[in-house]
């Protein structure tokens, strides 16, 4: 592991998930917008929990606050937090099998988006229904194919 | 940054209260535009890519769509700009004749709206609010408050301004509220968003309102934020309830909401000072600002 060098494989795949997050879809669909950016946090945060930590979640964060039009500060709080558990939790993590790994995964997408919910709430943007929850269970169909392809694209020179 | 520094919970906690922080000053205080108007050229960039592919699309069925079709098209349209060019005419001697008697009457003069057109980037922000970005942002002289219009009406108004891009809210946000009034009668109201851009409501028209299906609602200018006089919505429904206080009133917005790639910013200048920055505007404004 060499520093500087491998930042590239980090920093495409949050552009490609940052442009996924506000790419156009179905009105249909929208909701079941999967949670990109988290996603790519998380599995980044498990991967190398010693470079990206909570400190990069948050700017990141920022980043899609201004991309999205939410306070500043939503996003980097709930991605903060999507980092934490993640790492916090990231030793038992590395050892799942994938089954238990994306139903882990998919409690700490559930506790972003509540955190998101709340703040939501306070500001008064509060809207929609059970449809919110959508996302949740998009991102239980995207992690393991994410993982998969991301594990082959881009961990054999990131990785360990 | 912070790579051996303190531990992951306090990490997070300050970040917490630091975000905490920032959520405050910029919902509370709008102190960070400076912040975010800095940042937002900086995600300029993806938001294009990410509008790239819809426009190539658009672009490769314009460039494979068949000659005929686009001859076709083409005479429609000009018979469509002679018809329009026709009722022009007969506008602009209104137009006179109503400066005239407003000049009889002592009233302010309406000023004709400068507009500019901004292309919708097709640029998902939040699938549960009414919200878009369009192309022009305040190195075009867009200003916040300022109506969007498209061909059949009004359709939102502009909520941040960044360099090249503008946030805009649609009037079917249901924190939106539009101050209309009926064309028919001038009955005035007031048409709130429902998170479903097919419909409008308007929940202040007492029972005995005289308002019918059909009736067309136009912006009122009251509140300042809307030009007076451009179409809002058509009634689609009245339910009159005995018990209730006031009507159930639904009405579906004139403009194509969220089905358009083009979008007029209008620039009206009576009302431009008391513009207010959010999409609240009072319900019974003691004057009317014409």
């Amino acid at each position: 592991m060499t520093g500087r060098a491998r930042f590239w494989p980090v920093l495409l795949a949050l552009l490609i998930a940052l442009s996924l997050e506000v790419a156009p879809l179905p009105a249909a669909l929208e909701a079941w917008r999967p949670p990109w950016v988290a996603l790519t946090v998380i599995y980044w945060a498990m991967l190398q929990p010693g470079r990206y930590g909570v400190g990069i979640a948050w700017l990141v964060g920022i980043v899609l606050d201004v991309l999205k039009g939410s306070i500043l500060g939503q996003h980097a709080l709930m991605l903060a937090v999507a980092a934490f558990l993640t790492i916090r939790f990231c030793q038992r993590l590395r050892v799942f099998p994938i089954w238990q790994k994306t139903i882990a995964v998919c409690a700490i997408v559930a506790v972003y988006t509540f955190i998101g919910f709340w703040i939501d709430g306070m500001t008064g943007d509060l809207e929609g229904s059970l449809l919110r929850l959508a996302s949740i269970a998009s991102a239980l169909v995207v992690w393991p194919p994410l993982y998969w392809v991301s594990n082959r694209l881009l961990a054999p020179q990131a990785g360990r | 940054m912070f790579m051996r520094g303190p531990s992951l919970g306090t990490r997070l906690f300050l970040l917490g209260i630091f975000s905490v922080l920032l959520m405050f000053l910029d919902h509370r205080e709008h102190h960070l535009e400076a912040v975010r108007h800095a940042l937002s050229v900086a995600v300029y960039p993806v938001r294009l890519a990410v509008d790239l592919p819809s426009r190539g699309l658009s672009w490769v069925a314009e460039s494979l769509s068949a000659r005929g079709r686009l001859l076709d098209e083409n005479r429609r349209l000009r018979d469509e700009r002679m018809e329009f060019l026709a009722r022009l005419q007969r506008l602009e001697a209104l137009q006179a004749e109503n400066t005239r008697l407003r000049a009889l009457l002592d009233s302010a003069p309406r000023v004709a709206d400068r507009v500019l057109v901004a292309n919708i980037l097709s640029v998902d922000l939040d699938p549960f609010q009414h919200r878009l970005v369009v192309d022009k942002g305040s190195s075009d002289g867009a200003y916040v408050g300022q109506a969007m219009l498209d061909a059949g009406g009004i359709v939102g108004q502009i909520t941040r301004v960044e360099p090249y891009s503008s946030e805009a809210i649609l009037i079917s946000d249901p924190s939106h509220a539009t101050p209309v009034e009926v064309n028919r009668n001038g009955l005035r109201s007031i048409a709130i968003g429902t998170g479903d851009s097919g419909h409008v409501n308007l929940p202040f028209l007492p029972n005995n309102a005289d308002v019918r299906v059909g009736d067309l609602l136009v912006s009122s200018g009251l509140g300042g934020a809307f030009p007076p006089g451009y179409p809002v919505a058509r009634v689609s429904g009245v339910e009159r309830l005995p018990g209730e206080p006031f009507a159930k009133v639904v009405a579906e917005p004139t403009g194509a909401l969220n089905r358009e790639r083009e979008v007029l910013l209008v620039w009206s200048r009576v009302s431009r000072p008391e513009a207010s920055p959010e999409e609240e505007t009072p319900p019974e404004a003691p004057g009317e600002p014409e």
